[in-house]
């Protein structure tokens, strides 16, 4: 057994190889070291949990059954997941941690004496708060990211749920949660915990469903901020640093990637959080528009006008995911390189249904990340282009976002694509994107639509190369 | 008058907050995927928390209610550690580097 001030000390080690972590993520070639250093202060705090504990009984075994079984899981999952699957698989994960703060809390509550808290239904205040906080912000990590899941798994339709009430209803539940709070930390009555619970997992449940697909970055990150909110409550609760570290650096991280998603479709976080985007757009004036005439073409003439081309920048979106097109892809432009055409990639921060997830796909379909661009790096580009290839994007590469006011995206960052000398638009219809709106760049002079499925499309201009 | 231990851990907390603000904002967006992954990973630390819980029990009883709980909380703990970290290594080993031999 180990003093607790050594402990203490051991704690703090791993809170900062876990700063370490994120630090090595400011380059691909640091990460990988960086990952490791999140493992070791993972082991280290692990250890040191047990050490200071120094009860090897029996009870020891099982301990560390669960973690086998739960680490086999776990990496029976991190193997086979397909990459495209990693906005469902990290919405999961964080309904995991959510229910793990829930679960610790649950027991800190019935067995206060193993957490040097007090004794049930004479819990310190101070530890009653912090418990609470951290049971309810857990439980509303859970929900929420069970509803995301389902959501991006496909298994609940991703356009947004909304109903009469709905916000005056949740504001309701939230001051309940408040006054839930107050009421348990002044008698003390394990009823209200539950209750608490209860009223936390429906909220977690309600604030999601009103949020369409094509906001599920904000979703996630927002998430993945309440996670780390979660473990730091409950790292409070435990007077453990390591705990504590990780949950700031976890609840920090995924607010500044909300900010971010946020800030690339030019919408507020309350507007998101509301929710119900694209359902409330008017749709008369629609139907008039979709008599324009455009000009589609067939994989021939997109390689022809590729073939022609020396320089040629690739816009990837959700439907390249959807249709595992990244591989593919990949094979066209070896082949455009073969031919001395120059060939990068512009990413849109919000293309894909979580941060970074195109650059992933890309990763995976072993196209080197120093080709690929983020929307200011290369957004000037456009202009001296010859050929942009949409592959799966459509509401970022919208020009009303920059002309039209009346827009619902109007100011929201788009990619230049019109600019280009000539665009090859990959879509399987001519129908609107998430936002529900109708793209001009459909109908330039300079755009070829190309009517496909963009794996097999891709495929078939390789082909005719 | 001493300072009560809480205070410290509130510093400790926000400390780390701004910690975190200016280490996140350096990671670049291309890797904003992995980080999502190695955060859920080290969120999972919370592991220390349902370890004490589990190991709450006496040698007569291995299994109270309250370590029930603990233990679930360790396996969903470890699926996350596990899954988070290696998912993040197979990410982070596909980021490769344009091949200057071609």
């Amino acid at each position: 057994m180990i003093s607790a001030n050594l402990s203490a000390i051991f704690y703090l080690v791993s809170g900062v190889l876990f700063i370490l972590a994120l630090r090595g993520l400011s380059s691909p070639e640091t990460s990988r070291q960086g990952n490791l250093f999140g493992i070791l202060g993972m082991i280290i705090a692990i250890t040191v949990t047990f050490l200071s504990i120094g009860n090897f009984s029996s009870g020891f075994i099982f301990v560390l059954i669960f973690i086998l079984i739960g680490g086999s899981i776990g990496a029976f999952i991190a193997y086979r997941i397909p990459m495209t699957a990693m906005p469902e698989l990290v919405a999961g994960f964080h309904s995991l941690v959510g229910l793990a703060a829930v679960f610790v809390a649950i027991s800190a509550f019935l067995n206060p004496e193993a957490f040097n808290l007090g004794t049930p239904g004479n819990i310190k205040l101070g530890s009653l708060i912090e418990m609470s906080i951290g049971a309810a912000v857990g439980a509303i990590t859970f929900s929420g990211s069970i509803i995301a899941f389902l959501k991006l798994q496909g298994i609940m339709s991703g356009s947004p749920i909304t109903f009469k009430g709905q916000h005056p209803l949740n504001a309701i539940i939230l001051i309940s949660i408040i006054v839930l709070t107050y009421l348990l930390c002044s008698t003390q009555s394990s009823n209200l915990f539950w209750i608490l619970l209860f009223v936390s997992f429906l909220i977690g449940f309600l604030l999601i469903i009103p949020i369409g697909g094509a906001d599920m970055p904000v979703v996630i990150s927002m998430l993945n901020s309440y996670s780390g909110w979660a473990a730091a409550g409950i790292g409070f609760t435990l007077e453990n640093t390591a705990l504590i570290i990780t949950g700031a650096l976890v609840g920090s991280s995924g607010a500044i990637l909300s900010y971010i998603m946020c800030k690339g479709m030019n919408r507020s976080f309350f507007n998101v959080i509301l929710g119900g985007f694209g359902a409330t757009e008017d749709t008369s004036n629609k139907s008039s528009k979709e008599q324009r005439p455009v000009k589609s073409g067939n994989a021939d003439d997109a390689a022809f006008l590729m073939k022609n081309a020396s320089s040629v920048i690739i816009v990837p979106g959700y439907g390249m995911a959807v249709a595992q097109a990244q591989h593919a892809l990949r094979e066209m432009v070896d082949t455009l390189k073969k031919n001395d055409i120059k060939v990068s990639y512009a990413i849109h921060p919000v293309a894909g249904r979580m941060p970074g997830h195109m650059n992933v796909l890309l990763a995976e379909a072993n196209v080197p990340y120093d080709e690929v661009f983020e929307l200011e790096e290369i957004n000037n580009d456009f202009a001296n282009a010859d050929v942009a290839f949409v592959i799966g994007a459509n509401d970022v590469t919208n020009p009303v976002a920059k002309t039209d006011p009346q827009s619902p995206i109007y100011g929201m960052p788009v990619l230049d694509v019109e600019k280009c000398k000539s665009v090859l638009f990959v879509k399987r219809s001519l129908s609107p994107g998430y936002a529900g709106i109708d793209n001009d760049l459909f109908y330039k002079e300079n755009t070829l639509m190309l009517f496909a499925d963009a794996k097999k499309m891709t495929e078939e201009i390789t082909k005719n190369l | 008058m001493e300072i009560d231990p809480l205070i410290f851990r509130l510093s400790i907390f926000i400390l780390s907050i701004f910690v975190g603000y200016y280490v996140v904002w350096s990671v670049t967006p291309s890797l904003h995927t992995p980080l999502m992954s190695v955060t859920n990973a080290i969120s999972s630390v919370i592991i220390v928390g349902a370890i004490i819980a589990g190991l709450s029990g006496n040698s007569e009883s291995i299994f109270n209610s309250s370590s029930i709980f603990g233990f679930l909380a360790i396996a969903l703990a470890a699926i996350n550690i596990f899954g988070g970290f290696l998912v993040t290594q197979r990410m982070l080993a596909m980021y490769k580097k344009k091949k200057k031999d071609k």
